[in-house]
Parts: C-alpha cells; sequence; structure tokens
C-alpha cells in the first residue's frame, strides 16, 4: 500500500497514529508528528505517554493500529526503514562478542562486509571516542562506554534518521553529561536528523531545537516548544540564565501535560 | 584495623588451603577406620574387603579393568555426542518450526520420565547389545541438553532481536548470530549434566545386558563379580567408575569455562 508522501521537509510525518495493546491500554491515539529534516527533536513526557511505542512505530518494530507513517521523497526512494539507526534505553550489546564486532553487526546484517566496511567500523567507533576499545568485550566497559559503543552502532550505517530512546537514562550524572556533550558534537559534525526520548527536562533543553511535549493515557502531542539557542551549545549554555529560563518554560509544559493526562 | 587489612589475604590463602585440605583429611580418616576395623573385626573379604586389598585388586586385575573401562567409556562418549548432536539439533529445529516441536516434544518429556531401568530389558530385547547400550546412554543425556537449548534460544534478548529485525536480519542470521550464541551458556550447561547422565545410561544398560560375553564394559563387570562374590574386585571397578564420572564432568566444566571466560556471569573469575 503506497503511503502518502510527507510535505518535502519532513524525514517522517505521522498522522492520527493510534496504538492499542492487545491487553487494552491505549499507548497513542490521534498522534500527528512531523520530524523535519537536520533537527534534534525530543520527545518528551512522563512515563506511559507512548514516547518509546511512537519511536518503535517510526522504526518499523511495531505496526500502528490506525493512522499512517509517511515517508519524505528521499527517504521513500531510500526504502525509509533502511536508513535508521535506532539506540535503545540499555546499550543492547552482543555480550559474546568484541566492540568492533558489536559496531560492524548491522553492515553484516545488511551484507555489507570487507575492508571499506571495517574502515567504517573504525572511524565509528573513533567518532565516539573509543579509540583502542575495538577488540575490547562489552563486560570489560564502563556503563557510558558500552552507551557509546551502542551509538557508534547506530552510526555505522550512516543513517538519516537516528532514533534514541531514553539512552542515557541509566547513567549517571556526569556521565550523562558528557555523553550529551559528544552527541552535539557528533549530530553537528554528521548533520543527521534525530529523534530522542527522554524524561529529563533539562537534558531534552540541552540538546534539542525543538520538544514535543506528551500527554499520557492516551499518548498524544500536548504542546511543542522551539528552542532556539544557536549550536554549538557546551558547558556555558548549561549553567547561562537562558538555559534555565528554557528549563522553567519546559517544565511548565510538561507539568501541565500531566495534570491533562489521564488518571492512572 | 591494619591489622584486619593484612588479615585478609592470609585468611583468603588459608580458606583455600582448608577447602584442599580438609577432604583429603576426612578422606584418610575414614580409610584408616575402615582399615582398622577390617582387621581388628578379622572380617573376610566377601564381606568387606580392606582398602588396602582394594587397591591391591585394582593392581593385580588392571588390564581387565582398563579394558572394562575403555568400553564402557567408548559407549559413555558415543551417547553424549550423539545425545549433543541430536539435543541441540532437535531445539534448533523446534525453534524454527513450532509445529514440530508441539508435534514432539512430548515425546521427548515421555522419554525423559519414564525411567531408564525399565526400558533397557526392552531395547536389549530389539536392538544387538553393543547398540542397546548406545541408546540407552543417548536416550538419558539427551533430555538435558534439548531442554537446555530450547531454554537458552527462547531467552534471546528482546532489544537484540529487534535490532537484528530493523537491519533485515534472515532466519539464518537470527539463528546463527543471535540465537544460539545467546544460548551457548544453556548449551553448555546442558552438556554438563548430559556427560554424566549418559555415562548412569551406560552403566544401567550393561547392568541389564548382564550375561554378554567378552567386551564388556566396567558395569558388567561389577555384576559378574558380585555373582562370584569377588567384593574387592567390585570395589576396585565402582571406584573406576568414579573416577571417569569425575573426569568427565571435569573435562565439560573445563570447556564450559574455555567457551565462556570472556564474557559469560558464570564463567567470569572474581576481580572484585
Amino acid at each position: 500500500m503506497p503511503a502518502p508522501a510527507a510535505s518535502s521537509s519532513s524525514v517522517v510525518a505521522l498522522r492520527g497514529v493510534a496504538k492499542t495493546f492487545p491487553n487494552g491500554t491505549a499507548a497513542l491515539a490521534g498522534l500527528d508528528l512531523d520530524v523535519r529534516q537536520g533537527e534534534f527533536l525530543s520527545l518528551l513526557g512522563p512515563s506511559g505517554c507512548g514516547k518509546s511505542t511512537a519511536l518503535r512505530i517510526i522504526a518499523g518494530l511495531s505496526e500502528p493500529s490506525a493512522g499512517s507513517v509517511a515517508w519524505g521523497k528521499q527517504q521513500a526512494a531510500a526504502n525509509g526503514k533502511s536508513r535508521i539507526g535506532f539506540v535503545f534505553q540499555e546499550p543492547t550489546l552482543m555480550p559474546w562478542t568484541t566492540v568492533f564486532n558489536n559496531v560492524r553487526l548491522p553492515l553484516k546484517l545488511k551484507g555489507l562486509a570487507g575492508a571499506k566496511a571495517d574502515a567504517g567500523v573504525i572511524a565509528a567507533i573513533e567518532r565516539v571516542g573509543l579509540q583502542g576499545f575495538a577488540g575490547a568485550y562489552p563486560r570489560e566497559l564502563s556503563g557510558g562506554m558500552r552507551m557509546r559503543v551502542s551509538i557508534a552502532r547506530a552510526l555505522v550505517t550512516e543513517p538519516d534518521l537516528l532514533l534514541m530512546d531514553e539512552p542515557f537514562a541509566a547513567l549517571d550524572e556526569i556521565t550523562r553529561f558528557k555523553l550529551n556533550n559528544d552527541l552535539l558534537d557528533v549530530w553537528q559534525a554528521l548533520r543527521t536528523t534525530v529523534v530522542f526520548v527522554t524524561h529529563s527536562v533539562f537534558e531534552s533543553v540541552f540538546l534539542s531545537n525543538r520538544i514535543v511535549v506528551m500527554a499520557a493515557r492516551p499518548g498524544r502531542v500536548f504542546t511543542e516548544l522551539a528552542v532556539d539557542a544557536p549550536y554549538p551549545r557546551d558547558q556555558s549554555f548549561r549553567t547561562s540564565a537562558e538555559y534555565a529560563a528554557l528549563c522553567r518554560r519546559t517544565s511548565e509544559a510538561l507539568s501541565q501535560a500531566m495534570s491533562a493526562g489521564g488518571k492512572p | 584495623m591494619s591489622n584486619t587489612m593484612n588479615n585478609l589475604p592470609s585468611s583468603a590463602n588459608r580458606d583455600r588451603a582448608l577447602r584442599i585440605a580438609l577432604p583429603i583429611i576426612v578422606l584418610a580418616l575414614v580409610l584408616v577406620i575402615w582399615e582398622a576395623v577390617v582387621r581388628i573385626g578379622q572380617l573376610p573379604p566377601y564381606v568387606l574387603p580392606a582398602p588396602s586389598l582394594i587397591l591391591q585388586t585394582l593392581i593385580a586385575d588392571w588390564s581387565l579393568l582398563w579394558q572394562s573401562l575403555l568400553v564402557t567409556l567408548l559407549t559413555t562418549v558415543e551417547g553424549f555426542l550423539l545425545a549433543a548432536i541430536g539435543g541441540v539439533g532437535l531445539a534448533v529445529l523446534f525453534n524454527q518450526f513450532r509445529l514440530l516441536e508441539y508435534s514432539l516434544y512430548p515425546y521427548a518429556v515421555i522419554l525423559q520420565v519414564t525411567p531408564i531401568v525399565a526400558i533397557a530389558p526392552l531395547l536389549l530385547i530389539y536392538l544387538p547389545q553393543p547398540l542397546a547400550v548406545l541408546a540407552c546412554a543417548w536416550i538419558v543425556a539427551f533430555f538435558p541438553v534439548l531442554a537446555n537449548t530450547t531454554l537458552g534460544l527462547n531467552s534471546t534478548d528482546r532489544n537484540l532481536a529487534d535490532l537484528f529485525s530493523l537491519y533485515g536480519a534472515s532466519r539464518r542470521q537470527k539463528l546463527w548470530d543471535l540465537k544460539l550464541p545467546s544460548a551457548l551458556p544453556y548449551i553448555l550447561g546442558g552438556l554438563r549434566i548430559a556427560g554424566g547422565l549418559s555415562l548412569i545410561g551406560a552403566v544401567v544398560a550393561e547392568i541389564a545386558a548382564g550375561s554378554a560375553g567378552a567386551g564388556s564394559g566396567l558395569a558388567y563387570r561389577i555384576a559378574e563379580s558380585g555373582y562370584r562374590l569377588n567384593i574387592p574386585r567390585m570395589f576396585a571397578a565402582l571406584l573406576l567408575l568414579s573416577a571417569a564420572g569425575i573426569v568427565i564432568f571435569y573435562l565439560l566444566s573445563l570447556l564450559n569455562y574455555l567457551a565462556l571466560r570472556r564474557w559469560h556471569e558464570s564463567a567470569l573469575e572474581q576481580e572484585r
């Protein structure tokens, strides 16, 4: 079934997407969402607002119960799904093999092997700052380093769209700040479109150009905030009055979204 | 304070020394008491042979017992290998073809829960003796491999499975690059159980076979020595069987360690 084309600047557009699980839980209802070319978009919301479900639907890992997912022209030509990188909540690495083989996995599964692919693997490992760890096993790495491996694996196919599902939620704050900084560097270098799911106001403001605040039960878009602060953003942005003001505004939007959400 | 700190390594060492020394001391004590009871009570060897006599018998009958040990070990190893191949292979087939699993799994369970001692005589009627013994070893050892491999194949990380789907992995790639490596610790656990069980299966079948002629295994030697009231030889053969069981267990533990030491929790050395 040919999906309707999204507007030209969108990478992907969700229209009226609903998801009801077999147990009757309505995770999403009437979700409209445009992901624009090159942006860093955060989906912010309380747990249960269906933000992870929305991400899984975009990735094609889950089918919507209703509504449509339309890919932009460029992506439709490249068969959308094949141009996606996904980073899970946990590092989700294969414990039985090395960092190199973990990062190489997407290329291997797509049947792209050989010296050129291997050079790309090494480049992806270096891009996330893990030079010299290609031969290490996941268990020999810290939590933050494992997440870096996971990001390198998502980047190795040079995706148009990088989907990240609360990737830093389990990390300590110092590691999380460091990874936030490094993720922005990578994003600026590659100009990839990113959809980032989080429940941290501070993280969403620091990273994104645009924050979509979601409400729960059923999951839907509550409001949308633009974050106009210029990139590159670094430690000085994190301590600026502008950042604090943005965080306050976003926080207020989130609490309104939470009181608007249905009772659990 | 510093006293406790200094004590830590030496107490760990002492603990390890005790772990090795205590079982040996217990063994020595038991042997001495055993020997003393036999000598003081002047018990005849057909009632209870002294440890020294068992050792003498072991040396005197070595060539006979060694031949029997080889027969039993060969059956055990063959049964074990067939169980490993059959168990893993069938589990993979079950995993790939659900209908096959629904059709056959109940019968694998029935084969497992029916006591092997009861099946052995029947097998001996329909199969030539060496084959019947092998079949027994296989039946006993096969189920733990099947059950553990099935469990392992179903324990794959869901997110990793999603990741494989996202990158368009084929069924074959999901099996070889995801499911089988995830299942490896479970498979090796199953094999460790199967090693001991295939020895039990071989022994049970040999004893059930009873009156076989030349080329018979250790269990047959035990039964035969029992009929002849050659109790010292019974003990000597039993000693060899235990030794064989221990060697099999440690060889499989070593295999487990070598395969998993780089990544699996169960094989990691303590480093904290």
